[in-house]
């Protein structure tokens, strides 16, 4: 394990070093994960377009649904009302019912032990992923990859303050906030001093300000490059 | 004589060794040559011309004058835009320092680098992007063919097509019925058959409200479904019946001449049909031989170029990059990238991680509008969904309405970013 990790990280090295752009990670290894479903989880569920319930609930399209959510399937009476709480199946959500299936789900009838490699898991994810709505025909889908952590950027890309990444990711702004500073249904940000547009960023970040497109734009964006995007706004007459 | 690259044009290109010459006398800039100005194209050619200061030869080709913009085409149709309010010039694109040729591409030479114009023109290209949207599959819906067209209309590319959709909606005759035939995955704009639903059942609620519509869809599930049917039950109770594919939506025959639908062996007379069919690339990547199987073309996820050819860029509707849906927004974001790689590649200039978004708006009813968006990331892959959220159902009025004016202020936003 730790020879792999070194591994990676030398990877990411290398990358910075000759400007390759990093690149998000996958789920898991799909391939891997059909022969974990099929020793683990076939006896007792199907998945595929063919897919019917057994001692388990079919699970094609199961990422993205409410708990217990199937009509045609008889549910516990626990896993129902998780359901009405609001749970609802995501990478996080099935990885940790996957891990311990009674920590999550106290009363569930599903009689497994739980599995505990988190790179099984991760493959078993990646493989049931591929039976559920597509992100590109139904954009709400969920991800079908893990979020880059964007902190980790500077350290990686050695851009720190750099004025030109700054401008290169104002381009995501300005797909709806006019260079112009014209102000129609979105804000106007050009000419935003430094400090209040850094301030209101981590607010989007921390999810604090409650708009969902700046929640997204603001969450995947480091602390340096706030700062950078800042400047450059701030520049802007 | 020195060679510049006008005499090598006028010599007609005889021989390719003479292509490199410019090169070789350190005389040209290098050239990118952009097919289809539309979100995808205008902005790269745009971003390009802007960030190389001039040290790139920047040629867009665009078949019309003026664009018609396919979003925000159905709220012409339902009234709440001038359709002139859609169409954008390509001066202010020209002005940035972009040659903009208005004429047809034809051809693409991949070995001697080269674009064909309908006009006989030869362009000479470093770099070829191509975002020419998207084209209609044959046979897709029987019946069909774009010889009908006048007749149902498709009206997915905006333009006369969709003028003529809405003449037809408020002259269908009173209690009659409007027909979709609905485009199975994937195609342009996922939430775009149902927010035209919406807008046409609004007009129909003022002008002729015991009409009915009637949608007939090959796919089980479609984007914000639940928003459009809540949406559909407040406001047009009762208008919409939507049959999918367990009832006849997956095989629909239509016949222009009766002005009938054909579902399960059932034919139905309708008094306006408007089919959406099947899609593949714009025309011009499947010449340029850029598409596969499916015909949609493969592009490298963390750069947008073809992975068919190490020269070319394929953008927006007509790539097969992975998650993203096929919008405007989408394509205005991969330009971004592509801009970016293309002046690494050309002037060694700083590229940096590609990053992806979309929205897509859709409005219901008067005031209430919903959105879908995510954020993506190239994996060695795809592009990847990382993150997505979505309107919620049971919203209140001025959180709809609120969403409704950001759609306005991104239509302006973006069009700015697309046309100058």
């Amino acid at each position: 394990m730790m020879a792999g990790r070194r591994v990676f990280l030398a990877a990411l090295v290398f990358a910075a070093a000759w400007g390759i752009p990093a690149v998000a990670e996958d789920i898991g290894d799909a391939v891997r994960g059909e022969t974990v479903f099929q020793r683990q989880c076939s006896a007792c569920h199907q998945i595929g377009p063919e897919a019917v319930n057994r001692a388990g609930p079919r699970l094609n399209g199961i990422f993205g649904r409410r708990a217990g959510a199937l009509a045609d399937f008889s549910y516990s009476k626990a896993m129902a009302r998780m359901g009405n709480d609001g749970l609802t199946w995501t990478l996080e959500t099935l990885d940790a019912y996957v891990a311990n299936p009674k920590a999550l789900v106290s009363g569930t009838r599903m009689n497994y032990r739980g599995l505990a490699d988190p790179q099984a898991r991760a493959a078993l994810l990646a493989y049931l992923r591929e039976w559920s709505d597509r992100p590109r025909d139904i954009p709400e889908a969920e991800p079908t990859a893990r979020k880059t952590d964007h902190d980790l950027d500077p350290a990686i890309l050695g851009i720190k303050g750099d004025p030109a990444y700054g401008e290169y990711l104002s381009s995501e702004c300005t797909t709806c906030h006019q260079r112009d500073g014209s102000d129609q249904g979105i804000p106007s940000i050009a000419a935003w001093p430094a400090e209040d547009f850094v301030v209101a960023m981590h607010a989007y970040k921390q999810k604090l300000r409650p708009h969902p497109v700046m929640q997204m734009m603001a969450g995947r964006l480091s602390d340096e490059e706030i700062a950078a995007l800042a400047a450059y706004f701030s520049t802007l007459d | 004589m020195i060679l510049t690259r006008r005499t090598i044009l006028r010599t007609g290109l005889a021989a390719t060794g003479l292509l490199y010459a410019p090169m070789v006398l350190g005389q040209a800039k290098p050239k990118v040559v952009v097919i289809g100005g539309g979100a995808g194209g205008a902005t790269a050619a745009r971003y390009l011309a802007k960030d190389s200061a001039g040290a790139l030869d920047i040629t867009l080709i665009e078949a019309n004058p003026v664009y018609t913009t396919c979003f925000f085409s159905n709220l012409y149709l339902g009234g709440f835009r001038e359709f002139e309010s859609l169409q954008h010039g390509y001066d202010k694109v020209a002005a940035g320092g972009v040659s903009v040729i208005n004429d047809m591409a034809t051809a693409v030479d991949r070995a001697a680098k080269t674009v064909t114009l309908a006009g006989g023109q030869v362009l000479l290209y470093d770099r070829l992007i191509l975002s020419p949207g998207i084209d209609f599959k044959d046979g897709s819906v029987p019946g069909w063919s774009l010889d009908v067209a006048e007749v149902m209309p498709h009206a997915y590319k905006a333009g006369p097509q969709t003028q003529l959709l809405k003449k037809m909606v408020e002259e269908m005759p009173q209690g009659g019925t409007f027909a979709m035939v609905a485009p199975p995955n994937p195609y342009r704009c996922p939430p775009g058959p149902y927010e035209r639903i919406s807008m046409v059942a609004h007009v129909l609620k003022q002008k002729n409200p015991t009409a009915k519509i009637l949608v007939l869809d090959p796919k089980e599930k479609y984007s914000k479904q639940a928003l459009f049917e809540e949406g559909w039950a407040r406001h047009y109770d009762g208008m919409v019946e939507w049959v999918g594919p367990d009832f006849g939506g997956a095989a629909v025959e239509v016949r222009a001449d009766t002005m009938e639908v054909v579902v399960e062996g059932e034919a139905q007379k309708v008094d306006v049909c408007n089919v959406i069919p099947g899609q593949v690339a714009g025309k011009i990547a499947a010449i340029a031989g850029v598409t596969d199987e499916t015909g949609w073309a493969p592009v490298h996820p963390d750069t947008m170029k073809s992975k068919m050819d190490e020269n070319i860029w394929v953008l927006g509707d007509s790539s097969a990059q992975g998650d993203m849906p096929k919008s405007g927004f989408s394509a205005n974001s991969q330009a971004k990238v592509a801009a970016m790689t293309i002046r690494g590649e050309l002037l060694q200039s700083k590229v940096f991680p590609a990053r992806y978004s979309n929205t897509c708006w859709s409005l219901i009813a008067p005031d209430d509008g919903v959105k879908v968006g995510a954020s993506y990331e190239p994996t060695p892959e795809k592009i990847a969904s990382v993150e997505s959220f979505i309107s919620q159902t049971g919203e209140d009025a001025a959180l709809r309405k609120a969403t409704y004016e950001e759609s306005l202020g991104w239509y302006a936003g973006i069009t700015a970013d697309i046309f100058g």
